[in-house]
């Protein structure tokens, strides 16, 4: 009887509103700063697919996006500047059970972390990965990003940026990764929706997010997008990798939504393959030593 | 040594990427399981081809200790090897060489062998490729071994490339073998035999014992990126970790190999990387990452010579340094040093379980000479090593918000994993409270800096001197000598030659270089005379490193070659020390 009953309390499905993701930190953003429109729309994504917080890992590195972790009631890595995907990727090898998501600025995972964006997408390691790009260094106080424009001016570019901008959706495609999207923080519903099919792909998932930093980024502010951005139409083909690149080289105005979408094995699965292959029944040190008798 | 039937060394010299190391391999695992103990050292070049190749194999009916000071037997197998070597062939030593690349050589001190090896193994075996198995068995046949054995080690090497691979070899091990029977009349019985052969040990080397013994200590994730004299590590592990349920990934860089395994860790499993210097100067700021945040992991350091890229392929003991001190701001971390191949395989269970224990990373100190050293070893005792595990909050008595990082007297505070429920916290690097909230004020800063650091208070009052290895005897010893990681076996050496010249010495080995058991090297020094700290390093980090944290005033021995320290230099240094 008693087990049936723990039974009956486990598999009864509690439906987690937006709210119950909110952890009691406060965020520290300014006030009006995209990453807040992020953090909604990833409660909004998480309550639709009703994720449990304690299966589910937010992995950042340092910025004012790397952040948010804290104030999601999951459970987090908040590791050092640049750093999310390999922690990311270590987490999920460790335990593929669980649900985990990368967040970060475009200076952490363009910049200082660029050695691992290719990498985690060849692998195609089976996590979400949240860039909140606002073209500029938040944290430190307004200076260039990999993806600051041609002559952007900031305080270490007083003269304007005189480097070409990184083009993370073509950059992402063509290293491999099966989930390509980018997202507005400007579209909240339509950013929410982009998590949940995120977060549902099986495989690396990448989806840069315009994320306006409103006190240090005069340029690509909230007004600047307004009329400059546009939804996907239903008519593009998210499987044809030509169309996704050419999607993505689109600037003014901004093409929103799912971009390239396709299924390969993952990491996490080729790593499980791999484990059957070395199978060997009752495997013991003491056997090995036999080796080197 | 005296009494013993069998004690002597040959070296061999050649080109690079001309089997060389094979062939030294091959010699050392034949007269290993004749019964003979063994002790290896190799140095090579960088490059894959070209420049020469040595590899020293010392052979004897009793332990040893080091690899030797001088060479009884030379196998000169091109002529800059020869060149660079024939100085270090004793008085009276046997000069083999190949008669093919080196030219003729009259040394009317030495017993000398030409043979011509390129010539037979391209003639009369039809492949040159099988040159160093004609050297294999001249040499076998040189010292008096039986045929047999080099066909055993010959089939096991070549069986997986077929078995007309295996006869190739055979007919070239024979010719080579018979070539001395009937050419060479300077014959000397140097292997005196052995009075019974022990199935139960070992013929490893320190990268295999390592691997192996972290497998022992429960390891469940690796990631590493592949250096010279690491790689071995990953390549053993590669193939076995999967078995146990495990994961070997090879990641972009140290900086990504690192943060798998820290991301792993936190996850719950057991990890570990491997690099060299170059590497483990790239992993240094998440290094910092593990301490604050609190989680275990194991970084194993394999030494090599020179600063930058340096040597590559030598051996130094020269990144203690970045070891201790390798750390912005202060954060806490366990150095371990494993002091002989042996001791790699205990010692690096205990690395993973102090890393799990405390929840901190741990720098595991090898070298090259250690990692490639390849010598007869008891086998292991499996049991030795308790698993030490990881403080886990209890799932059924939550009561209240889980304070991730709890102050607790030990310091250590229960580590929920992802998965647990009700236990959600965020793992930080940013100064936080007990419940991981980022918190700023200074009260704050000195209870978590208080409470990180107390664990190596309480590794150190309770483990600490269980990790000290004190040899000889030190009470009114003339010399006390305080040395760390692989020199252990040369010093010990190097004591028994001093006794025999009637100075006393006493060496003490800490295994645990931070945190430093004072107490019981500050007792080792207050009953010595003097002490020595011998260290193949250029400017004496170890003993400046005693300086700072003891009272003790040591001599440094510091020298720097890409060399093992060599057991009749250290002996002379604590003669002169004695006679200061
Ligand atoms: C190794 C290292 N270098 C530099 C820094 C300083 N730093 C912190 S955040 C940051 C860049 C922030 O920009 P971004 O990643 O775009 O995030 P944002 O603050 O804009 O959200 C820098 C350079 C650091 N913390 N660590
Ligand atoms: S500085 Fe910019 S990115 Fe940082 S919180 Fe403020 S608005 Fe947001």
């Amino acid at each position: 009887m008693a087990e049936v009953q723990t039974i009956s309390v486990e598999t009864q499905v509690i439906q987690r509103q937006p709210k119950d993701y909110k952890s009691d930190l406060e965020p520290i953003w300014c006030p009006g700063c995209g990453d807040y429109g992020v953090l909604n729309a990833l409660f909004k994504a998480m309550s639709q697919l009703n994720l449990d917080p304690d299966q589910t890992v937010l992995v950042s590195g340092i910025g004012c996006s790397s952040r948010l972790p804290g104030f999601v009631v999951t459970y987090g890595f908040h590791g050092v500047h640049g750093r999310v995907l390999p922690v990311a990727t270590g987490i999920k090898l460790a335990n593929p059970e669980l649900t985990v998501i990368g967040v970060g600025g475009d200076g952490d995972g363009y910049s200082i972390g660029m050695g691992h964006f290719p990498h985690a997408a060849r692998r195609n390691i089976d996590i979400t990965y949240i860039v909140m790009n606002n073209q500029i260094y938040g944290l430190t106080k307004g200076q260039t990003s990999p993806t600051s424009t041609l002559g952007f001016q900031t305080k270490t570019t007083p003269f304007g940026s005189v480097e070409g901008q990184i083009n993370p959706l073509q950059l992402a495609i063509v290293s491999g990764a099966t989930f390509v999207a980018r997202g507005y923080s400007g579209m909240p519903n339509q950013l929410a929706k982009i998590f949940v099919e995120a977060i549902q792909h099986p495989g690396f998932a990448l989806v840069d997010v315009y994320s306006p930093c409103v006190t240090f980024n005069k340029v690509q502010t909230y007004d600047f997008f307004k009329g400059r951005v546009y939804e996907i139409p239903e008519t593009h083909d998210p499987t044809d990798k030509f169309a996704a690149l050419r999607l993505a080289e689109e600037e003014d105005p901004f093409p929103i939504g799912i971009l390239y979408r396709v299924q390969h094995p993952t990491l996490d699965e080729q790593v499980a393959l791999l484990k059957q292959k070395a199978y060997t029944p009752n495997p013991s040190v003491e056997q090995l030593l036999k080796r080197y008798q | 040594m005296e009494g013993s039937r069998t004690d002597f060394v040959v070296r061999l010299a050649g080109e690079s990427g001309e089997g060389v190391l094979s062939l030294g391999e091959m010699l050392t695992t034949a007269l290993a399981r004749l019964g003979y103990e063994v002790y290896t050292f190799r140095t090579y070049p960088a490059e894959i081809k070209g420049g020469t190749v040595l590899y020293q194999v010392r052979v004897a009916d009793h332990v040893l200790l080091s690899y030797g000071s001088h060479v009884d037997v030379f196998v000169a197998l091109n002529e800059e090897g020869y060149h660079d070597n024939i100085s270090s062939l004793r008085p009276g030593g046997t000069l083999i060489y190949d008669s093919d690349n080196v030219p003729t050589h009259e040394l009317p001190d030495h017993c000398v062998i030409p043979i011509p090896i390129g010539t037979i193994a391209k003639r009369d075996i039809g492949s040159v490729l099988t040159k160093n198995v004609v050297a294999l068995g001249a040499i076998l046949r040189y010292l008096g071994a039986p045929v047999e054995a080099g066909e055993h080690i010959a089939e096991q090497t070549f069986k997986r490339k077929g078995e007309e691979v295996v006869q190739k070899n055979f007919q070239a091990l024979h010719a080579g073998y018979n070539y001395v029977a009937q050419y060479v009349d300077c014959l000397k019985p140097w292997l005196g035999g052995v009075e019974r052969v022990n199935p139960d040990r070992l013929i490893i080397n320190g990268n295999e014992a390592l691997a192996l013994g972290a497998i022992q200590g429960g390891l469940m994730f690796y990631a590493g990126y592949p250096i010279t004299p690491a790689t071995d590590i990953m390549e053993a592990l590669a193939p076995i970790l999967p078995r146990f349920g495990g994961v070997v990934m090879q990641a972009e860089d140290e900086i990504a190999a690192l943060g798998m395994v820290l991301g792993a860790s936190y996850a719950g499993k057991r990890a570990m990387t491997a690099t060299s210097g170059p590497g483990f100067s790239l992993m240094v700021e998440q290094i910092n990452l593990a301490a604050q945040a609190e989680i275990p992991a194991v970084i194993v350091d394999v030494q090599r010579g020179g600063a930058s890229t340096g040597l590559p392929t030598k051996s130094s003991q020269g990144d203690l340094n970045l070891a201790l001190y390798g750390v912005h701001n202060e954060a806490p971390r366990v150095v371990m040093a494993p002091t002989s191949v042996e001791d790699t395989f205990y010692l690096i269970q205990h690395a993973l379980n102090i890393a799990e224990r405390y929840q901190l990373p741990v720098i595991f100190l090898s070298d090259q000479s250690l990692a490639h050293r390849r010598c007869t070893i008891p086998k292991p005792d499996l049991g030795r090593v308790p698993r030490w595990e990881r403080l886990l909050p209890d799932e059924n008595s939550r009561n209240g918000e889980y304070a991730r990082y709890a102050i607790t007297e030990t310091g250590i505070s229960p580590m929920a994993l992802p998965g647990m429920r009700g236990f959600a916290y965020t793992a930080t690097g940013i100064e936080h409270n007990e419940y991981s909230d980022p918190t700023y004020t200074p009260e704050n800063l000195q209870a978590m800096k208080g409470k990180r650091f107390r664990k190596l208070q309480h590794l150190n009052e309770h483990f600490g001197e269980q990790f000290v290895r004190i040899w000889g005897d030190p009470d009114g010893a003339d010399v006390g000598i305080i040395g760390w990681g692989s020199t252990e076996g040369v010093i010990r050496e190097a004591m028994q030659m001093a006794q025999r010249e009637g100075v006393r010495a006493a060496a003490l080995y800490p295994k645990i270089l931070m945190p430093l058991p004072v107490r019981i090297i500050e007792e080792f020094a207050s009953k010595v005379k003097r002490v020595l700290v011998p260290e193949a390093n250029f400017t004496g980090e170890f003993a400046a490193y005693l300086r700072s944290q003891t009272g003790i005033q040591p001599i440094s021995y510091a020298r720097d070659t890409g060399l093992p320290l060599d057991p009749e230099e250290v002996k002379a240094e604590i003669l002169r020390v004695a006679r200061m």
